[in-house]
């Protein structure tokens, strides 16, 4: 649908363009965490693609991957209507990304909430604190390698007698439970 | 006796001479016990989708009134019946245990939906598991969220329990027992 960006990127930045694919008409463009504000720059003021709208932009994790923090930052034309999802990579021992704040002042709270839950740094951000969670709260709960048990209470629990009656109880269906 | 009948009358009370008595014997907190279980003025902290539910229950189609339980006040220190309705993040738990400490002797606590009662399938870093974990509670809803019906049942239920003493996290009792 927007192959034609794709091209376009191709043709200005090269081989600085890593990777491309369109998987379900999505097309995606993966580029190196140094050509990240440039090209980030190149798709909002090039004509062509005239990415005015800033859309999404969020981190997945792929703990076999060696750079395995995933950087998404979705684009929108309001002009042109198309989309676009631009990905760089960065490992988890060397977080850091340029911060696009100066682009699309919007994106302000989506990297602190990416730093907040991936730790991922974005340098640049004029205040980048947690955003979801709380003053104190040590790691970064959705990488992969937080432990899915862990909690960090705020205040101390009670010592609760085990009063429930199903369908509280773990024999009851909630095997999961931290209970 | 029906359960409605019973809801009605204090427990072990006599009324002497018939339709036209001139007086009813019964004890101290028996009675304050009966007075209380009709003037409940509760302060919902609805926090999430259960919210919905709570709103239909508080609707006129389920009419609260008929339980003297459908004021309410949005000042913890003038309500005495604490609805919690939702998921309970760590980040608020210290808001919902400051809001209980606000509220006035004696104070009664519903825990409505599988979330405020356990955390529900939010078994993670972001919710507690149950708001007994930090407040005393004296009765749990299950369901997800649950029928107007039930969260009747349970008010019906902490009536009864009110009016008996057998409610906990209060000092009503006579005997200055608390149960
Ligand atoms: S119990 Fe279900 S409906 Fe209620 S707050 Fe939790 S997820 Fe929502």
């Amino acid at each position: 649908m927007a192959q034609r960006i794709l091209d376009r990127l191709k043709e200005t930045f090269g081989a600085k363009i890593l990777e491309t694919s369109s998987p379900s008409g999505d097309e995606v463009a993966v580029v190196a965490r140094d050509d990240w504000p440039a090209v980030a720059r190149f798709l909002r003021d090039d004509p062509v693609c005239a990415m005015d709208m800033f859309i999404d932009l969020t981190c997945a994790d792929y703990p076999d991957r060696r750079e395995r923090l995933e950087v998404w930052l979705r684009l929108y034309s309001i002009g042109h209507r198309h989309r676009v999802c631009l990905k760089t990579r960065v490992s988890a021992e060397d977080p850091k990304v340029p911060s696009l704040y100066d682009l699309w002042r919007g994106i302000d709270w989506f990297e602190r909430e990416a730093f907040d839950l991936f730790g991922v740094v974005f340098a640049g951000h004029p205040d980048l604190r947690r955003i979801l969670l709380y003053e104190g709260f040590e790691g970064h709960p959705l990488r992969k390698d937080y432990a899915a048990e862990k909690t960090q209470p705020l205040v101390g629990y009670r010592e609760v007698p085990p009063t429930k009656v199903p369908p509280f109880g773990t024999a009851e269906g909630m095997p999961w439970s931290r209970r | 006796m029906g359960v409605e009948d019973r809801i009605r009358l204090p427990v072990r009370t006599e009324v002497l001479g018939g339709a036209e008595a001139a007086f009813a014997t019964t004890r101290l907190d028996q009675l304050l016990g009966w007075a209380r279980k009709y003037s409940l003025f509760m302060y919902p902290f609805a926090t999430a989708c259960c919210g919905m539910e709570f709103m239909a229950m508080s609707a006129p189609k389920y009419d609260l009134a008929r339980f003297g339980a459908e004021a309410p006040r949005f000042s913890p220190r003038q309500s005495d019946l604490l609805w919690v309705v939702g998921t309970i993040s760590q980040r608020q738990a210290p808001v919902l245990q400051r809001i209980y400490g606000q509220m006035c002797e004696p104070k009664w606590v519903i825990a409505f939906g599988t979330c405020a009662s356990t955390g529900g399938f939010y078994d993670n870093y972001a919710t507690v598991p149950g708001i007994d974990r930090i407040i005393p509670v004296d009765v749990f809803i299950p369901g997800c969220p649950p029928r107007p019906e039930q969260a009747l049942d349970a008010l019906m239920l902490l009536m009864k329990r009110i009016a008996d003493g057998s409610a906990r996290g209060e000092p009503i009792l006579a005997n200055g027992q608390v149960v």
